[in-house]
């Protein structure tokens, strides 16, 4: 008989798929059978690796050997290079960008030294449609446990104890919102997971989807028995077509086993979870607007009280999580709550995902301790900014959080600390800027998000968040003045204030934290009409520096508003007169800088 | 498929699996193990390491060893093919030339067991950077 000898584990998350993973496995597959190699290596497609940025990754194990930017073309070389002579492909390693150095073992990779995977456990290392790969690393005996051997009044203690907190962004206690939920007599309950992931560049919860669908199933099932519901639902965005195939799989696997239905493992206990799809609309990840969207009925928030854990879906008692918090729940359970409070910081335990984008070289999805600091992230994790360049700010809690600066960065990041800076935690979007980025235009994005996303029920989110988008607009195009800029804080000011739901009343925090942190620069835009990161295409100018300029005509030529002139200087060493630009002509295209092949013109 | 009914099953059940984990598993922390590197290059192939090799993975299960096995590239001992290198943890690799089936036996039973030096051993000649 032959033994499987090498693990081939290859991305199947949606980033390195639409870099063309199935191709590499399928190449794998048909090749190692050609060579006859396909009762010795085993070929796996697992969730997400996190190192988005140099997929696809296929790692080779025993040894564990990551390559990076696989191309399919590159399977053979690997196979008979690795698997067939045992020497690493040397050209597909990651090269350490410090050192210049292949670095072959991802453990030894700084993206991956400070993580600690608790969510992630499962993304990476196993199929996640094969259930039996996950009851191999302990899968359903957490459920097991708590229907075997715990009350439910025992499960919320534990959870509670554990000190978990909401991991959608705003922090409450779980075991708390359980307990709420348990209290609630009535003849149907609800266990709601809310996989409405809405912030622009997260995918945490999608990840956790796609790489380990099983632990979300088990947890709900654990939810379920300790508030007492039999009935699970997931409200998923319909835009996460790989994240609801693989849940279909694993729920279909986990009803097959009895994992999922009536009287699991033989306990009395029933519990099944269906899915319902989302539009897409951010404000269905507010968890009353979500019900309502659950429903049938237009996704608008309602005003709390009642909370859902009174009357939720189809106004029984529903308890509501985000799949991140479920994906700690298993593991909690077995490990016990002493284990997980003993991670992270003082009010905030175990560790937290984040998705890393924007201006920094390791983009992708990890995983730190709370109280990691910003700095860690960034510089050790994150493998600093792109192309050296100075950081300036890192924007968290998407649309509801706030920009941070250079001054934060030895902030031990957790809920109260975010907090205390003018942030929040929020879901987990981490967006990294340099210096290129200007703090007025990306409080400006984030205001249009929200204006775009926003239900129109109450006024100050509608009209409100209209408003001070239209004094941004008026800034960014060098019309600004002084009295807008405190006109803009008391809009704020009231938005927060009177809004209905998290969605409006935190709405403002963008330019609140960018006004506070970079005040500065508002400064600059309305005093000086100037964009110092050369992004507000409205109060630049295009300067030709005449003594760099060899006159060649270029810019003239591709300038589309016939806006470029020769002059009649002509600078030493050069034949030809330099050329200018008539700035009331300039449209502001820069086609004249990016065809410049001598650097002589910039904008000012 | 059958369905799960008890923690006892599942728990068999996970028993059942792991096996097919356990490389994976293992890899995840290779220092705190005993790892076993045969040289698998032409000449190592040519001599049997292939046969080696997989009888000592046999022999490992049925002894109840936890080993990570991995195959390498020629380690320059043509002369002694085929060729293992034995690494417990805390000590200094040892390899070993010359390996069949039955000198495989020897390295697991006296060896990896019981930490009795067998015949076989091949001074190392150079320095690993």
């Amino acid at each position: 008989m032959t033994k499987i000898k090498t693990h081939v584990l290859c991305c199947g998350g949606t980033g390195c798929k639409a870099s063309a993973s199935d191709e590499i496995i399928a190449t794998f597959e048909r090749l190692l059978k050609e060579k006859g190699l396909q009762d010795e290596v085993q070929v796996i497609r697992t969730g997400c690796f996190g190192f988005c940025e140099k997929g696809p990754i296929v790692k080779m194990l025993p040894d564990n050997t990551f390559y990076t930017q696989v191309k399919p073309e590159d399977v053979e070389k690997i196979i008979n290079e690795h698997i067939i002579k045992g020497r690493k492909v040397t050209d597909l390693l990651y090269l350490d960008p410090e050192n210049k150095q292949h670095v072959a073992d991802s453990k030894h990779m700084g993206f991956y030294k400070k993580q600690l995977r608790i969510a992630l456990r499962n993304c990476g290392f196993i199929n996640p449609e094969d259930i039996d790969e996950y009851i191999s690393r302990g899968g359903y005996e957490a459920i097991a446990k708590v229907l075997g051997e715990m009350t439910p009044q025992q499960v919320i203690d534990e959870i509670t104890k554990s000190g978990l907190r909401g991991r959608g962004g705003a922090g409450f206690p779980t075991g708390v919102k359980w307990g709420l939920c348990a209290k609630n007599q009535a003849d149907q309950k609800y266990v709601i997971c809310n996989a409405d992931e809405g912030d622009p560049g997260a995918f945490m919860d999608r990840s956790i989807m796609e790489g380990d669908p099983n632990s979300i199933i088990e947890a709900m099932a654990i939810c379920g028995y300790a508030i007492g519901a039999t009935k699970g639902l997931v409200y998923i965005r319909a835009e996460y077509p790989l994240a609801i195939h693989r849940l279909q799989v694993a729920i279909a696997q986990a009803r097959e086993y009895g994992l999922l239905g009536d009287d699991i493992l033989g306990s009395g206990f029933n519990f099944d979870i269906e899915l319902r799809y989302g539009a897409g609309a951010f404000v269905c990840g507010e968890e009353t607007a979500l019900i309502h969207s659950m429903e049938g009925k237009r996704g608008e928030p309602t005003l709390k009280p009642p909370f859902p854990a009174v009357s939720g879906y189809m106004a029984k008692p529903s308890n509501v999580n985000n799949v991140e918090t479920f994906a700690n729940i298993p593991i909690i359970i077995t490990k016990g709550a002493d284990w997980f409070a003993s991670i992270g910081s003082e009010k905030s335990k175990g560790t937290k995902v984040f998705a890393l984008a924007g201006q920094i070289n390791n983009v992708g999805l990890i995983e730190v301790p709370m109280g990691t600091t910003l700095r860690d992230i960034i510089y050790e994790i994150g493998g600093g900014i792109k192309g050296g360049r100075k950081f300036k700010a890192v924007q968290t809690g998407g649309p509801s959080g706030g920009c941070l600066t250079e001054k934060h960065l030895d902030t031990a990041i957790d809920y109260d600390s975010l907090m205390a800076a003018g942030s929040m935690m929020g879901s987990g979007g981490m967006v990294v800027m340099d210096d290129t980025s200007c703090m007025v235009a990306i409080a400006k994005f984030y205001l249009e998000f929200t204006c775009e996303e926003s239900c129109g029920k109450c006024s100050p989110c509608r009209i409100g968040n209209k408003r001070m988008l239209e004094i941004l607009n008026k800034i960014t195009e060098g019309n600004g003045t002084m009295d807008d800029l405190q006109e803009l804080r008391n809009l704020a000011a009231v938005i927060k204030d009177t809004a209905l739901c998290g969605l409006g009343q935190t709405s403002p925090n963008p330019v609140l934290s960018t006004l506070d942190n970079f005040w500065d620069e508002y400064v600059e835009h309305v005093v000086d009409k100037k964009c110092r990161a050369g992004v507000c295409k409205k109060l630049m100018n295009y300067v030709i520096d005449k003594d760099k300029c060899i006159g060649c005509g270029k810019c003239a030529k591709n300038c589309p508003a016939e806006a470029i002139s020769k002059t009649n200087y002509i600078a030493e060493g050069h034949k030809l007169p330099s050329m200018e630009i008539d700035t009331t002509k300039c449209i502001k295209c820069g086609a004249c800088m990016s065809g410049c092949k001598f650097d002589a013109i910039s904008v000012k | 498929m059958a369905k799960v009914k008890s923690l006892a099953e599942l728990k068999a059940m996970r028993e059942k699996l792991q096996s097919n984990l356990d490389l994976r598993e293992k890899s995840d922390n290779p220092d705190s193990m005993v790892q076993i590197k045969v040289a698998m290059a032409t000449c190592g192939i040519a001599a049997g390491a292939k046969q080696v090799m997989e009888h000592m993975m046999e022999k490992a299960d049925e002894l109840k060893l936890s080993i990570v096995f991995t195959q390498t590239g020629c380690m320059g001992y043509c002369h002694a093919e085929p060729t293992i290198e034995v690494k417990c943890p805390g000590k200094d690799p040892i390899v070993f030339g010359h390996v069949d089936n039955k000198r495989a036996d020897e390295i697991l039973t006296k060896y990896v067991m019981n930490n009795e030096l067998v015949e076989g051993i091949i001074p190392v000649n150079y320095e690993k950077i």
